[in-house]
């Protein structure tokens, strides 16, 4: 396993408008026949799958197919779902994730997560971003200050925000608490952003700002996204996945290049999705 | 066009609104009579004094000061008992078992019960346990635990309602910030639960406050300033319960203490009230 970066550790940083295109085929997350179950019934099956370092996967198919589910398996939190099953193996770098001895703690941490419905503590803007830090061991109260604004500064929330930090999360538009639990996951120094269709639940003009921040993010992070909107899954993501329900449960059905997928598509059945026909 | 109603209809909708305004007002009836019968008797005797001064001739003179000090501590023992297990309680109940847990039901179900219970019973149990077997005697000690006992389970019941009412979107977040259980249930959980925390607190402090069949068994009747938490005190609702039952001439003085235990519990829900609305809002957002 790569040692996580300590969180007090100096934060080093690219630029971000350093907006190269993922780089090269390295694999970052490989996915071997993983399934899950709730209780007994299949939510997606043997679903193999490789996630390139830098890039932004998206995973598009109709609801109800496994997608979300899918995602909290990569960080775990199916952990806390009773009755979730979940078989197969999920490799990040050397880390086994699904291994019994696998601390879940640094895992979460390297794999930050945006859920559909921005969901900031009922706290301030700035404790929202202090407690995390604080409870992953940062206490220095200068370097908490220099990540508050280096992270609001990458989702663009700064200069809205910078006079009122002290002001409730709750008070923040739909879209502003979204980008503020974005950096809220980034404060965390993640390598890996799972996004549970980060946009759905915003206006369209709050939604293309958070758009043109998660293309931003590219390269820094690997991400993965979930989305339904297939015109921005074309916009922004370097490698789609369709996942589609297949007796009962969802399966992967085909993967690959966005453009590949978009363009030149394999299966009739992501022929007709992409196409508008199905789904 | 405003579709008008036709006669029977217009009566029927008329009669239902009488109905309802009706109830309401009966009820709001019977509570100001109540009251204003308690106010009309008993505020012309409420001074400094009787308030501060030790009872005279069986109650008849004097005021209720050693009776107030028994009735704090006594709630004070209740709620220093019961506030730390009733949350404990909640927080096993609500963010440890699941829904279907057989311990779960079972602990649940013995709380409903339990929370049905009448008093004299819960005075009977502490009379036996805490007076008797853990020879605690007639006490303050013994009453506030006794009360705890029937207060615990209204607190916890609405502690955990508390709880589940926090949206589980609160638990995945700060799981999949790697935030630990505990920091969650501390941080962001138990703040948002104090809603439900103090209406169990209050509907359970008044059940405690105006408790009398379960005190005279374990607390006693010493009108006598308590010395130390193993004295028997006199709870307000206990002397209230003697003057007008067993002390002939005592009714004056029944009505003041009445009153002044109406004021204590007021007095209570309403800083409960503020607190859920004002104080502790402000909290949650600045911890």
């Amino acid at each position: 396993m790569t040692p996580v970066e300590p969180i007090t550790g100096p934060r080093a940083r690219h630029p971000l408008e350093e907006r190269s295109v993922c780089q090269g085929p390295q694999s970052l997350i490989e996915i071997d026949r993983l399934s899950l179950y709730y209780v007994d019934k299949p939510a997606f099956q043997d679903v193999t799958l490789s996630i390139n370092k830098g890039c932004i996967t998206a995973l598009v198919g109709p609801s109800g197919c496994g997608k979300t589910s899918f995602l909290t398996c990569l960080n775990r939190l199916t952990d806390l779902i009773a009755g979730c099953r979940v078989s197969g193996r999920i490799m990040i770098d050397d880390l086994d994730v699904m291994a019994p001895d696998t601390d879940v703690i640094q895992l979460r941490r390297r794999i930050g997560m945006i859920f559909q419905k921005p969901n900031p503590f009922p706290l301030t803007i700035r404790r929202n971003l202090v407690f995390p830090l604080r409870e992953h061991g940062l206490r220095d109260r200068g370097q908490i200050a220099q990540t508050i604004e280096t992270t609001l500064r990458d989702v663009g929330l700064w200069d809205e925000v910078k006079d009122r930090l002290d002001s409730p999360a709750l008070a923040l538009s739909g879209g502003q608490q979204q980008r503020l639990c974005i950096a809220r996951a980034l404060a965390l120094l993640p390598e890996v952003l799972l996004m549970d269709e980060p946009c759905s639940a915003l206006d369209p003009l709050s939604s293309g700002v958070v758009e043109d921040l998660i293309v931003s993010l590219r390269s820094r992070y690997t991400i993965l996204i979930v989305t339904h909107n297939l015109t921005q899954a074309r916009r922004i993501a370097d490698h789609a996945a369709l996942f589609w329900v297949q007796n009962g449960a969802g399966r992967l059905i085909e993967v690959g290049t966005a453009k590949q997928i978009f363009e030149e598509p394999r299966d009739p059945l992501t022929a007709a999705y992409v196409s508008g026909m199905r789904g | 066009m405003a579709q008008t109603l036709s006669r029977p209809q217009n009566l029927r909708e008329w009669f239902a609104v009488a109905l309802v305004w009706g109830a309401a007002a009966l009820v709001t009836a019977v509570f100001c009579w109540l009251l204003g019968d308690i106010v009309w008797h008993g505020l012309s005797h409420i001074s400094w004094t009787f308030l501060t001064a030790p009872p005279e001739n069986a109650g008849r003179r004097g005021g209720i000061g050693p009776i107030l000090v028994s009735t704090c501590l006594i709630l004070g023992v209740c709620l220093t008992v019961s506030l730390p297990i009733g949350i404990g309680t909640a927080v096993l109940l609500a963010e440890f078992t699941s829904d279907h847990s057989l311990f779960g039901r079972i602990t649940r179900r013995s709380l409903d019960v339990l929370a049905g219970v009448p008093s004299i019973v819960f005075g009977l149990f502490g009379n036996a346990f805490f007076c008797k077997t853990l020879g605690l005697g007639f006490s303050i000690l013994s009453g506030g635990l006794t009360l705890a006992c029937m207060v615990l389970p209204i607190l916890i019941r609405s502690t955990e309602e508390g709880f589940r009412a926090v949206p589980t979107s609160y638990r995945l977040s700060t799981a999949a910030l790697g935030l630990s259980r505990t920091t969650t249930i501390v941080h962001i959980l138990l703040p948002a639960a104090v809603p439900g925390l103090l209406v169990g607190l209050v509907l359970g402090v008044g059940r405690a406050i105006a408790e009398t069949a379960a005190l005279i068994f374990t607390s006693g009747y010493v009108d006598r300033m308590p010395e130390s938490l193993l004295d028997s005190g006199r709870a307000l609702s206990i002397h209230i319960f003697d003057l007008s039952m067993n002390v002939s001439g005592g009714d004056a003085n029944a009505y003041a203490s009445a009153l002044v235990l109406v004021i204590l519990l007021l007095a209570i829900n309403g800083t409960a009230s503020w607190l859920a609305t004002y104080g502790l809002q402000r909290k949650a957002v600045t911890v």
